[in-house]
């Protein structure tokens, strides 16, 4: 562009300056603009937010009964207590234990089964059709097979929270996996990558987008599946407090249990929305 | 292969090629000199991506059969500059090519886009993500540059620097080149040799014998290009309508 004298622009400019003035173009970008904006920096919060206001002002003002919901505040107090107590902290590492170790090898047998059943023919037909009717099967109705085959202890809860948790991983790595462009594969050939340099740089870094919005959804289900995990048949555990503090009808303790729970559920998508921004930075998209 | 044989670079013998739905290729033959620049004229459909996919080595759905020799080192350029978006310019260049961080800054720098190393490819306008695209060919050393319209995505003005460019670096690194363009001009402008393609098989090749001076350059320019247009059935009413591709070309005619 260097290449073209500075001088050629030079009266131009001045002749459309001297004219009138014109509309500020500013006018026309609002107008013309689709995309929603800057996000602020905790607006996920506001929703949230605005719920705890909604149930501050009902339980205040006496319209919500604490028998049947307990305020925000008594959640707090109560949690305050339990904490002292050590039992909150004690069921929370336990949860959040089962709840890792099941995500990670359901993230893990997701990914795997997602690669073998995206890059191989043979793996497809054996592994897609399988992992359909394992769909069509409630975790509920695993329950029964699951204590017969595995005991009712640690390693049964852990099997069936990977097993609540691969699905979302293995359909939407999939899903990206095979809609990887061909014309990036072509490119690949002319560049003579090998086997495992096309994984490397083409396959995993084009399936990553897929993969975090499963992960997204199996993080989710991961709680979901300890939820309930925990209240069939454990003995320690967020599940577990709230059965007990059931059977003694503390609503005040239940309540800690479920805001805990609300807690965790929030934290871990936002950790993996977090992840997701962080590794794909190189996206230009709408929702930045 | 053909490591250490020096001539021909490309030699094509009897290729057929054909495909459902695309072009086909009727028993051609190529012959590609080390160094030679050759350009590849031809409708839609005369088999000209046909050919260059098949030199490629990307064409695994065609059906055929004849003769291929390659150099060992080819490089491809196609008409999007098709960077991986997850990797930054640097990384792009040297795609399947190990170590070399220097040769990749030097190629960057050769296609003048050094200190853009760490730069996303979104980042780029079309006409850098191209030169970036030369990079990455260059990079690899190659005796074979096979290009598919690799300009006729941009827009005029970065096509002419575009045509400089890379008439300067075929000059340094002197790789034998196939370009494949449905532009007449930068034909003539580019090439040694132009051959025109017509429904699988080569129907001229024409060597661009320009003489050195001015006037004389401008003559057998303008009757190479009223040459070439005629031959792929265009009416050469004026020298600029050299856009024309394809045989549907109806100037003030109907349209359906």
């Amino acid at each position: 562009m260097n290449a073209y004298p500075e001088g050629l622009h030079g009266p131009i400019v001045h002749a459309a300056t001297s004219a009138q003035p014109l509309r500020p173009a500013r006018h026309f970008a609002l107008k013309q603009r689709l995309s929603p904006g800057k996000p602020a920096r905790f607006g996920v919060l506001l929703g949230p937010g605005l719920l705890l206001l909604y149930w501050s002002v009902l339980s205040a003002t006496g319209w919500l009964d604490p028998r049947i919901l307990p305020p925000p505040w008594t959640a707090i107090t109560t949690a305050i207590e339990l904490i002292r107590e050590g039992r909150l902290q004690d069921n929370l590492a336990v949860s959040a234990w089962r709840a890792m170790t099941g995500l990670a090898f359901g993230v893990a047998i997701g990914v795997t089964l997602a690669l073998i059943s995206g890059l191989s023919l043979l793996g497809g037909y054996v592994i897609d059709g399988l992992v359909q009717i394992k769909r069509g099967v409630p975790i509920l109705a695993l329950i029964p097979f699951m204590i017969l085959w595995l005991g009712i202890g640690e390693t049964m809860k852990v099997t069936l929270i990977a097993t609540a948790v691969f699905f979302p991983v293995y359909i939407n790595t999939h899903n990206a996996l095979r809609a990887i462009d061909i014309r990036h594969v072509e490119l690949a050939e002319t560049v003579r990558l090998s086997r495992w340099q096309f994984l490397r740089y083409v396959v995993i870094p084009g399936t990553l987008p897929g993969f975090l919005t499963g992960l997204r959804f199996s993080v989710t289900s991961s709680w979901l599946a300890l939820v309930v995990v925990e209240q069939l048949n454990a003995t320690s555990g967020i599940g577990y407090m709230v059965t007990l503090a059931r059977n003694y009808a503390q609503t005040d303790v239940m309540l800690v249990g479920l805001v805990v729970y609300a807690l965790l559920g929030f934290g871990s998508d936002a950790a993996v929305r977090q992840l997701e921004r962080h590794l794909l930075s190189w996206r230009r998209t709408l929702g930045r | 292969m053909s490591a250490g044989v020096d001539f021909p670079a490309v030699q094509v013998r009897r290729l057929v090629r054909s495909f459902t739905v695309r072009g086909v290729l009727g028993g051609l033959d190529l012959d590609i000199a080390p160094g030679e620049f050759v350009a590849l004229l031809g409708r839609s459909g005369s088999g000209k991506s046909t050919l260059l996919r098949a030199l490629a080595e990307i064409d695994h759905e065609a059906e055929g059969s004849g003769e291929i020799r390659l150099p060992e080192r080819s490089a491809m350029i196609f008409q999007d500059a098709r960077l991986l978006p997850w990797m930054r310019v640097l990384d792009n260049v040297l795609l399947g090519v190990r170590g070399q961080r220097d040769r990749g800054r030097e190629a960057l720098a050769e296609v003048g886009l050094a200190g853009r190393e760490r730069a996303w490819p979104h980042e780029l306008s079309g006409g850098e993500q191209q030169r970036v695209a030369l990079a990455r060919a260059l990079v690899r050393e190659p005796k074979l540059l096979l290009a598919d319209e690799p300009f006729g995505a941009l827009d005029a003005l970065t096509r002419i620097q575009m045509h400089a460019l890379l008439r300067r670096l075929v000059m340094v690194h002197a790789p034998a080149v196939l370009l494949v363009t449905h532009d007449v001009d930068e034909a003539i402008l580019l090439a040694d040799r132009v051959l025109v393609l017509e429904g699988g098989r080569l129907a001229a090749d024409l060597p661009v014998d320009l003489p050195g001076d001015e006037i004389g350059r401008r003559r057998r320019t303008t009757e190479l290009r009223a040459l070439l247009h005629r031959l792929l059935g265009v009416e050469d009413s004026s020298p600029d309508d050299h856009e024309a591709d394809g045989p549907g070309l109806a100037l003030g005619g109907q349209n359906g």
